[in-house]
């Protein structure tokens, strides 16, 4: 047994659920006389919807086979190996669920070994190496192809990545080594950093191609017999491979340095992950691979033991599995159709809400507003916008004629609203007058329809309290903007029955929108942690320290922008009357900011101005700022803004505002942006030690986004 | 309207590998559509001067058309393949015969003026359909005795033209089947077929039937080089007790698909599209369902007719091996020797096999790769036999001849 073999073994014993992959090894004769080929199918025996997967066992039955074809490879009974996968996957990479088991360093390190060990052989045979990628490919997928002397990809390949960094990892089976001295650095940069920290994008096909990955593409009809067609040739020398020769000179460094303004841009130094893959990057320029992996083995193990790849994995099953089931949802069998939409209302959220209804549900929908003049500018605005899909060619124009058909805005709500199943509002954000207007919708809507109000702050057990039927009122509480955001707070009034808000998370499912139940607590979730957090960075200025101090304590947490410039995002009046509401519901905990009250009276927009490109202080607003003269460092404001957070999470979990700290998490990752390092923002807490510290205790166990005890 | 008939030929003809219907066959986990689509991608690659968008057609032959094989055939898998979707297509069924009525059925049309180019073929993958699946004869074919009860049943119907003809022995079919077997060997070692193969990649997740993983075929699989007399004889004869038909003197049951290119002779010319033989008519004719082998006969005897030609005229013929004895009544009626060497100098069905609908085609391809390589033969044909008692020939002009018609 060899030492690769030996080391495969440990670490599979360690994961004894893995999905195990088998590489088949079959035998033909190449056309063209070019000879017997040996070519290996990468098959973890489930369909497509279960893609394949390298684990410990998976890389011990690769290093097998390659066993086999190395032995015929120097026996001369082979002319060349390939290797692909099953139908519509070539293989997606590490199994992640191995990788969240791992307790060790040296475990870790085994891991990174191991796929090195057996990928580099691939590279080492005494023929070439063909790689065919007929389907998804990603991170280790990608990589084990990258050890191939060739590779062709299939037109028709729908999803190609390194998404390591974007988890919190480096491409550490050849990636971060093999790639910059394949394409160059800085197309290996873009695949590597850039397409990563852009919400994981994926390269088709054509890119792989274009990119300079692959030697060749063929289209997914015929996409394996054309491929062994040109391996055929290529092994004959009728084709002859030529790559570009890649600048190892200054074009290197620039593009180590264009990741790492991208990284800079993206997580501001707080996750380590891309930084060591730049780091391997910068390193490889040289062309020593061994040395390349080494270094990645090294990151990989490193990585694997830190906080922010657990948050990593833990926030991409977030996202990926939970989303997709929301706690405490009732049996969807209960939902019933929703056939046409209303909404109240035809200013800019309710325009973009019927937008996403009509584009989403493709049923009619119907806007009512109090004069004709707002009715036709709300249909006006959802025209133009299909108007402008239509330019896009994001649809067709007998999609754009159909979804026209389908939007109308009428004054009468009983004609606009006495067929529809589904109603929401989105008037002005005032008790009396939501009231009003459902008290109207109740008079004229048939009786099943369900009546959802898009309120951020308001209570929707009070708004419900005076209609005949307060078991349809639900809260549907979207994210501006809402074509970008996924999240969608689904609230239960005390009254609300399991049919409404069966048939809401139905609605919510069809809107491709990340629905998370929550209690009808003030706020809510994301608007009251957010409130909370901009409050106390509101409050240590208010007290003393510069704006510029507390701006920057939170600079190490990675966030997509400083509190400040979501202030202004948000709109510093709306973050008023929310801390106003809080206040009023927690008085001891909220407080309204008189700074914040100036700012908004003297009109202002916000705190900064841009004129030199970069935000400084408004001088006009400095003018009206009056401060104490408490004056914090950055490390103990950071300490009290966190304690906040931490103690209003804690308090809502008891409160019983969201069923467990996972939806809290995931509120946070799509509702406001809070990164996957941070795993939304409990696994920061605990790792940070502020939960503890706060609440006495941990929101995760040890071993949920944490190395397992 | 006045009309002119135009000239129609064929211009280039591939087939898939054939393979073996079965659990262990090379295209058990591939299909149908598939088989077909890799063909019309094969044709396209060899024809670039073939417009796509200026295809009229897509006609697909299959007997069982269900499944892979349903949901009209030529449509399906005229988009699979990557034509424009302006390019229509429509399925074809005359059992055996499917793939050749797709030729002559878009023949018509392109003589008349409906059509220019078409791409007319057929597959019949007898693993995944098996021969009779769905199948349901009316009763009163056998309660009004409209047919023999052995007229569904091909090797019965078989060993009933053995009955027509006592003097085809078995001695001699076996005798036959061995000829074919030798001539297809040597025509794959002299590189005849291959060239109009396209290579399929398979997948195999079955151990028992071989290497798992992916694969890809580049050969008929149902071959048996060096099948002699003594193996022949101990076969059973599973249609009749001591009878005369078995598996060594009779095509398999096989998968496989075929596709062709066919042209006004117009278009050819001016897309710089390969001639490869004109056609001169065509005939199917009906005779006993239960002596369906005897189809040919009376089929060529229309098409000789209607062409003006005489047997005697004909120097190169392809028949479809369903049965060794319905070759040798064919040769019988003309007086042709068995052994003569204008017929199927490639071998046949026996060796490659024969999915039913996809086989017309397959005899097309052969034909007019004789007829390249012999420019002194004239005229050829090609025939088979049709389920159901049935029999189809198209006579075939060879362009390369002196005196041969058609613009130039």
């Amino acid at each position: 047994m060899s030492t690769t073999a030996e080391l495969l073994k440990g670490a599979a014993e360690l994961f004894p659920d893995e999905v195990v992959t088998s590489a088949h090894v079959r035998h033909f004769e190449l056309p063209a006389g070019a000879g017997r080929f040996a070519l290996i199918t990468l098959d973890n025996g489930f369909d497509h919807t279960k893609p394949t997967t390298f684990g410990p066992q998976s890389l011990a039955n690769l290093n097998l086979a390659i066993d086999q074809v190395e032995k015929e490879a120097a026996e001369g009974a082979i002319v060349g190996v390939g290797i692909t996968g099953k139908p519509f996957i070539f293989a997606v990479g590490a199994d992640l669920k191995g990788v969240e088991l791992l307790k060790r360093h040296e475990d870790a390190l085994a891991i990174g070994k191991g796929g090195h060990d057996v990928f580099k052989r691939l590279s080492a045979l005494a023929v070439p190496t063909f790689a065919y990628y007929n389907g998804a490919a990603m991170g280790g997928g990608v990589e084990v192809g990258l050890h191939c002397t060739y590779r062709t990809v299939s037109k028709a390949l729908p999803a190609f990545s390194l998404p390591e960094v974007f988890l919190g990892l480096v491409p550490g089976w050849g990636g971060c080594a093999i790639l910059p001295n394949l394409i160059g650095a800085d197309k290996a940069v873009s695949v590597i950093i850039e397409n990563s920290l852009n919400q994981n994008r994926q390269l088709k096909g054509k890119q792989v191609f274009e990119l300079g990955i692959a030697d060749a593409i063929f289209e997914g009809a015929d996409f394996l017999e054309q491929s062994l067609i040109w391996t055929a040739s290529v092994l004959n020398g009728t084709v002859t491979v030529e790559r570009p020769e890649i600048d190892r000179g200054e074009g290197w460094d620039q593009a180590v340095a264009k990741g790492r303004f991208i990284a800079d841009s993206k997580v501001h130094g707080a996750a380590p992950a891309a930084y060591r893959a730049l780091d391997i990057i910068e390193a490889s320029k040289d062309g020593d691979l061994q040395k390349g992996f080494d270094a990645e083995d090294q990151a990989l193990a490193d990585l694997i033991m830190g906080g922010e790849l657990r948050s990593g994995i833990y926030a991409f099953n977030l996202v990926q599995k939970r989303a997709k089931r929301p706690a405490g949802a009732p049996d969807k069998s209960l939902a019933r159709p929703v056939t046409k939409v209303g909404v109240v209302g035809a200013g800019l959220m309710a325009s973009q809400l019927a937008l996403l209804f009509l584009r989403r549900l493709e049923v009619p929908v119907v806007l009512t507003d109090i004069d004709q003049e707002r009715v036709d500018k709300g249909v006006g605005y959802v025209h133009a916008e299909i108007e402008k899909l239509l330019g896009k060619g994001r649809i067709n124009q007998d999609k754009a004629n159909r979804l026209k058909g389908l939007v109308s805005g009428v004054l009468d709500k009983a004609e606009g609203f006495a067929d529809a199943d589904f109603i929401i509002e989105a008037v002005f954000e005032e008790m009396s007058v939501k009231q009003k207007v459902f008290a109207e919708v109740e008079a004229v809507a048939p009786a099943h329809a369900i009546l959802a109000t898009n309120t951020s702050s308001l209570s929707v057990s009070e708004m419900a309290s005076k209609l005949q039927h307060p078991e349809r009122v639900v809260g549907f509480h979207f994210f501006n903007p809402v074509a970008i955001l996924p999240l969608l707070e689904i609230v239960r009034g005390e009254k609300t029955d399991d049919a409404s808000l069966a048939t809401a998370f139905g609605v919510a499912k069809k809107l491709k929108k990340t629905a998370v139940l929550t209690k009808d607590a003030p706020a809510f979730v994301v608007n009251r942690i957010l409130t909370r957090f901009m409050g106390e960075i509101q409050n240590v200025i208010d007290e003393g320290t510069p704006v510029e101090t507390a701006e920057k304590a939170i600079e190490p947490l990675g966030l997509p922008m400083s509190p400040l410039v979501l202030l202004e995002l948000v709109g510093p009046a709306i973050g008023l009357h929310v801390s106003e509401t809080l206040n009023k519901a927690f008085p001891d905990r909220f407080t309204v900011s008189p700074n914040l009250a100036a700012v908004v009276k003297a009109g202002k927009r916000g705190f900064y101005v841009y004129d030199s490109g970069k935000p400084e202080l408004d001088p006009e607003v400095a003018a009206l700022l009056k401060q104490g003269d408490v004056v914090l460092t950055e490390e103990q404001v950071r300490d009290r803004v966190l304690d906040a957070v931490a103690q209003e999470i804690g308090l809502m979990l008891e409160e019983g505002v969201v069923a467990e700290a996972q939806d809290i998490d995931l509120c946070l990752i799509t509702g406001a942006g809070w990164p996957f390092h941070l795993g939304g923002i409990t696994p920061y807490l605990d790792r940070e030690g502020v939960s503890e510290r706060v609440n006495g205790k941990r929101f995760l166990p040890q071993g949920v986004a944490s190395v397992p005890a | 309207m006045p009309r002119t008939v135009r000239d129609v030929v064929f211009v280039d003809g591939v087939r898939t590998p054939f393979g073996k219907a079965g659990p262990k066959g090379i295209y058990h986990e591939t299909r149908a559509d598939d088989l077909v689509v890799k063909a019309i991608r094969e044709l396209l690659r060899r024809n670039p001067g073939l417009d796509p968008a200026k295809i009229d057609e897509v006609a697909i032959a299959a007997t069982t058309q269900i499944g892979d094989q349903g949901l009209t055939l030529g449509r399906t898998a005229g988009i699979l393949a990557g034509l424009p979707q302006s390019v229509p297509g429509y399925s074809i069924d005359r059992m055996c015969a499917g793939a050749l009525t797709a030729v002559t059925s878009v023949a018509g049309s392109i003589a008349f003026g409906a059509y220019d180019a078409v791409i007319a073929g057929g597959v019949e993958h007898m693993g995944r359909h098996p021969m009779g699946e769905g199948v349901d004869p009316n009763p009163r074919f056998v309660s009004e005795k409209l047919v023999d009860e052995s007229a569904l049943f091909m090797g019965m119907t078989a060993e009933n033209l053995h009955d027509r003809y006592p003097s085809i022995t078995k001695q001699r079919a076996d005798e036959y089947a061995v000829r074919s077997q030798e001539k297809a060997a040597k025509a794959y070692a002299d590189g005849k077929i291959q060239q109009d193969l396209v290579p399929v990649s398979v997948r195999r997740t079955n151990a028992e039937a071989g290497e798992t993983g992916w694969g890809l075929v580049t050969a008929d699989e149902p071959m048996r080089p060096g099948t002699t007399l003594e193996s022949l004889a101990g076969l059973k004869t599973p249609f009749r007790v001591h009878g005369n038909v078995t598996a060594g003197n009779a095509a398999g049951l096989n998968d496989g698909a075929t596709a062709s290119i066919i042209a006004s002779e117009d278009f050819a010319r001016e897309n710089d599209l390969p001639v490869k033989m004109r056609l001169v008519s065509y005939a199917f004719a009906g005779v006993e369902p239960e002596v369906m082998g005897y189809g040919p006969i009376p089929a060529t005897e229309k098409a000789l007719a209607k062409a003006g030609l005489s047997i005697e005229d004909i120097n190169l013929f392809e028949i479809n091996e369903a049965f060794a004895v319905q070759v040798l009544a064919f040769l019988e009626h003309y007086g042709i020797a068995d052994d003569d060497a204008r017929v199927n100098q490639y071998g046949g069905a026996i060796a490659y096999g024969h999915p039913l609908a996809s086989s017309g085609v397959r005899l097309m391809t052969q034909l007019a790769r004789q007829f390249e390589e012999q420019p002194e033969v004239r005229y050829g044909l090609t025939t088979m036999c049709v389920g159901f008692g049935m029999g189809a020939t198209v006579i075939w002009e060879n362009p390369n001849h002196k005196d041969a018609g058609g613009s130039k």
